[in-house]
């Protein structure tokens, strides 16, 4: 599956690269406005940099997000029956989706650091911190991957499913610490942030990339993240074949 | 429910047994009993909303029955539904070629995925592109193939890995009738190599009376009937499949079948004419 989205993306390199912009786009004009605001950094001399990590998972969380449409649109068009029949596993047919939108997240957080590296801003080009980066963001992609084919296994129509998925893409990015640090949010915020697997990706994201920790433990976030993805395909493995109903 | 004799049991490539699937209230097959024997093309008829896919979805293991029985290859499609799985092939009415890769890649992918083997992967995408005469187009994407082109290439991925038992569903709607002789000539091909059971559903009765050995006539989840096409216009003292299949149905217009099963239907016979 991960074999067959390296083609797919082969074939339609302008995908990757309008899929780029955004990220692109939150970073230079909302980080710029931003870009002296102490608090929004938490402290952090650069909000743009600050920005890197959050805006980096927020693009790989919206094209996670909406890969269930894709599964309804496999469902409409037989692809899914198809699959569904052959002896791949369940789990194997859902992992090897997450893994394309891993695949995809990981094409896109390249291209934000090419143009993170040209633009000089200031975060650290550590290798292993680098891969660390990558790691989660994969990690992370491949769980609400999993969690949108649960959603797309629930409903019938790809109509249904973008109100669905505004619905869950929007608190999912708001109340997490892409943009700011749980700790300047109200305490009733600040409780669903900490229950947000979002909140643990960019954590760690920011941890390796620019040496700053809000509190917790680097290995934490990525036992959330994994345990998240653990829990979300398996969960998957048994709803998605429901989208055939 | 039919009592089959044991020797049909063992010849079986397809046992049902008292199927019954229910969707809530709404009762989809109500206890149909077949068998189809092994190398056998065995064509299952019928209006729409009489059953037919709901009862192929329980023999390729996408649903579950409510009530009975069902073995493929001698496998129960309840308790050996991955040993089910990798004793066919299948496809679908609907189009199930990924329109975002090329004609090769999409055999190449179905290769890997029904688990043929690496080292004769090469070798039997080449034996199904000679087959179906895929040649012309195989390195188009998917999206810019016609029907005929698409349908080919379907059941080119489908023999692949030469399965014991092929399940097609509708699988020349859309075809012009020489793009239907390829097909046929090459499902018969593979039954006289290697023996593969057909089984196909079909809204075409001049096709069905031409390819099939023996056929079942679905209507309101039950079989309505069964036997050779010779059998069958000598039970309904019939000229043709048509004049049987109208007298087995009470000659009633469709009812069967939701919006999104016909808006569906449509969408697809005009992407693949």
């Amino acid at each position: 599956m991960g074999w067959a989205e390296v083609r797919k993306l082969r074939h339609d390199h302008l995908d990757i690269f309008t899929r780029s912009v955004q990220p692109l786009l939150w970073l230079f004009i909302f980080g710029t406005a931003l870009q002296n605001n102490r608090t929004l950094s938490g402290g952090f001399h650069d909000y743009r940099a600050y920005l890197v990590p959050g805006v980096m998972a927020q693009a790989a969380l919206f094209v996670a997000i909406f890969f269930g449409l894709g599964v309804i649109w496999e469902r409409d068009v037989g692809q899914l029956q198809r699959l569904l029949a052959t002896p791949i596993p369940r789990l194997g047919i859902v992992l090897g989706k997450a893994t394309g939108a891993g695949i995809r997240a990981f094409a896109q957080g390249l291209v934000l650091l090419v143009v993170v590296a040209i633009t000089a801003l200031s975060i650290r080009w550590n290798v292993l911190d680098i891969i660390g980066v990558f790691v989660l963001l994969l990690l992370g992609t491949g769980g609400f991957a999993c969690l949108s084919m649960i959603l797309a296994s629930l409903v019938r129509t790809r109509e249904r499913f973008m109100g669905i998925g505004q619905l869950v893409v929007m608190p999912l990015f708001f109340a997490s610490s892409a943009l700011y640090p749980i700790a300047i949010m109200p305490t009733w915020l600040q409780v669903v942030a900490h229950a947000n697997p979002l909140s643990y990706e960019v954590h760690g994201m920011r941890e390796l990339l620019l040496g700053i920790s809000a509190g917790g433990w680097l290995w934490l976030d990525f036992l959330v993240v994994g345990s998240f993805l653990a829990i979300t395909a398996v969960v998957a493995a048994k709803t998605y074949p429901r989208a055939i109903l | 429910m039919t009592q089959l004799a044991p020797v049909e049991e063992l010849r079986a490539s397809v046992l049902v047994d008292g199927l019954v699937v229910r969707f809530g209230e709404v009762q989809a097959v109500a206890g149909v009993s077949f068998s189809v024997e092994s190398g056998e093309v065995f064509g299952l008829l019928g209006p729409n909303g009489a059953g037919k896919t709901t009862t192929i979805r329980v023999l390729t293991t996408l649903l579950r029955p409510t009530e009975g029985q069902a073995f493929v290859a001698g496998h129960d499609v309840l308790r050996e539904g991955l040993a089910v799985r990798q004793s066919i092939g299948y496809v679908p009415q609907a189009i199930s070629i990924d329109g975002a890769l090329t004609a090769r890649e999409n055999l190449e992918f179905y290769g890997r995925v029904t688990g043929v083997p690496k080292r004769e992967r090469a070798e039997r995408i080449d034996q199904a592109v000679e087959a179906m005469a895929l040649g012309t187009f195989l390195d188009r994407l998917g999206r810019t193939l016609s029907g005929g082109m698409l349908r080919r290439l379907e059941i080119a991925t489908a023999l692949l890995k030469q399965p014991e038992v092929l399940f097609l569903d509708e699988p020349t709607l859309g075809l012009d009738p020489t793009a239907r002789r390829v097909v046929w000539d090459r499902l018969e091909l593979l039954r006289a190599e290697a023996g593969t059971t057909v089984f196909v559903t079909t809204h075409q009765m001049e096709e069905a009376e031409r390819q099939c050995d023996r056929i079942a006539i679905m209507d309101l989840g039950r079989i309505a009937a069964h036997g050779t096409p010779d059998q069958l216009r000598e039970q309904f003292a019939a000229a043709s499949l048509e004049d049987v299949f109208t007298a087995a149905t009470g000659g009633r217009l469709e009812e069967g079948g939701t919006f999104r099963d016909v808006r569906a239907s449509r969408k697809r016979t005009s992407r693949l004419a």
